[in-house]
């Protein structure tokens, strides 16, 4: 089932906002993980596995690095 | 047919002992020589300072210091074990083994004397197999130390291992008992991730993939923890304290938040201990004890994990 981009954006903020306290009205698509929400790698690796549980899509770390933005993130778990 | 020795019902833990260099090593300290700053330590690693012992203090020296503490808060006389198990991955050298010459500095005379190498997990290894040999009658009193000088093999100069290992040692005496307070071991690898935490050859520093360390500690070995306390028989509510190695304070704490252990005390030892592999639970455990944090005769779960990859987890009763 397809999932839409505004429901892993919701998702993704609401994981975000568990793992680093981050508001998740904050967790828009432009955003850079690394320059605007300052989140480090190893809460990515966090976001990620997160992310896996609920949209059932594996981001492994040598794709992770790659995501530096929360759009990059959604694009990866649509296609 | 063979025959074989009765053996014991169950052992137990009768002492801890812990050694520590008295060298400290603050973030701050560390920022001096690497780009590196306390905050970013502290928010990544949980690390606020670790003890370096200096080339005058040996590894076996450390293991000395532990085992004589254990031994003297058993007390037992080095007349009474005949099993030394050292549990490290960082000796000097890899001949002669760190187990003889501990027992010999302790005078413990001829014991059986053996190092077990699971990095990390050393302690929960070297702990089943001390329980297994007096289970089996192959041991009656066993000293277990887990030891590391991992200065010795970390690049000072790289700025992702040297904010995080540090040397020290814990000690363990383990004994005969009607009744087992040491529970069934849950002990397995991940050959696979190998190459995640290593030291490539005899000329190179250690080296860790830290995100994929992160995210295997994070997502397999909770339930591990949960096995080990139900093959034990153990609810995880009635934990008293929750040991496990000291790798980094966020998957410690990503760990016990998964397992349920809900009254027990978590070990942050790490804090002030940095990561000392294969000695940090018995050296987390025995300074909760000396502090009084944990209730005598209440349970505790351990729980190895680090290179190999390995892990090791066991219930075992508090001294």
């Amino acid at each position: 089932m397809a999932t839409t981009e505004l429901e892993i954006l919701n998702g993704l903020g609401k994981i975000i906002n568990e793992i680093t306290g981050i508001p998740a009205s904050e967790v828009t698509p432009e955003k850079s993980f690394v320059d605007h929400l300052d989140i480090d790698s190893l809460s990515m690796v966090e976001i990620a596995v997160a992310a896996q549980d609920e949209f059932g899509v594996e981001i492994p770390d040598d794709q992770l690095k790659h995501l530096k933005t929360v759009k990059d993130v959604i694009n990866f778990i649509q296609n | 047919m063979l025959k074989l020795p009765a053996g014991s019902p169950g052992a137990r833990i009768l002492a801890f002992g812990h050694y520590q260099p008295s060298n400290v090593v603050t973030n701050d300290d560390l920022a001096k020589t690497i780009e590196t700053n306390d905050e970013w330590v502290r928010s990544r690693v949980g690390i606020a300072e670790r003890r370096v012992a200096g080339p005058e203090e040996t590894e076996i020296d450390l293991a000395v210091q532990a085992g004589g503490k254990a031994l003297a808060a058993s007390g037992l006389s080095p007349g009474d074990i005949d099993l030394v198990i050292v549990a490290t991955c960082t000796l000097e050298a890899q001949i002669p083994n760190g187990a003889g010459r501990v027992a010999h500095r302790l005078g413990i005379s001829a014991p059986g004397a053996f190092d077990v190498n699971a990095a990390c997990s050393g302690f929960s290894y070297a702990l089943a197999n001390a329980n297994d040999a007096i289970r089996a009658g192959s041991a009656t009193n066993v000293l277990v130390v887990g030891v590391e000088k991992l200065s010795q093999w970390v690049d000072w100069t790289d700025r992702t291992t040297a904010v995080i290992f540090a040397d020290g040692a814990g000690a363990a005496v383990v004994v005969p008992s009607p009744t087992p307070g040491i529970g069934p071991v849950v002990w397995g690898s991940a050959g696979d991730k190998a190459d995640a935490i290593q030291i490539k050859d005899r000329d190179s520093f250690l080296q860790q993939e830290g995100q994929t360390v992160f995210r295997w500690a994070t997502t397999a070995l909770h339930p591990v923890a949960r096995e080990a306390c139900a093959r034990a028989g153990v609810d995880p509510a009635e934990l008293a304290a929750f040991v496990p190695h000291q790798a980094n304070l966020r998957i410690v704490e990503a760990i016990a938040r998964k397992i349920g252990a809900d009254n027990a005390v978590v070990a942050k030892d790490i804090v002030l201990a940095g990561n000392t592999s294969a000695a940090s639970i018995p050296l987390a455990l025995s300074r909760m004890i000396e502090r009084g944090e944990v209730p005598s005769g209440g349970l505790a779960l351990l729980l190895g994990f680090g290179a190999g990859l390995t892990y090791a987890g066991q219930v075992i009763e508090i001294p």
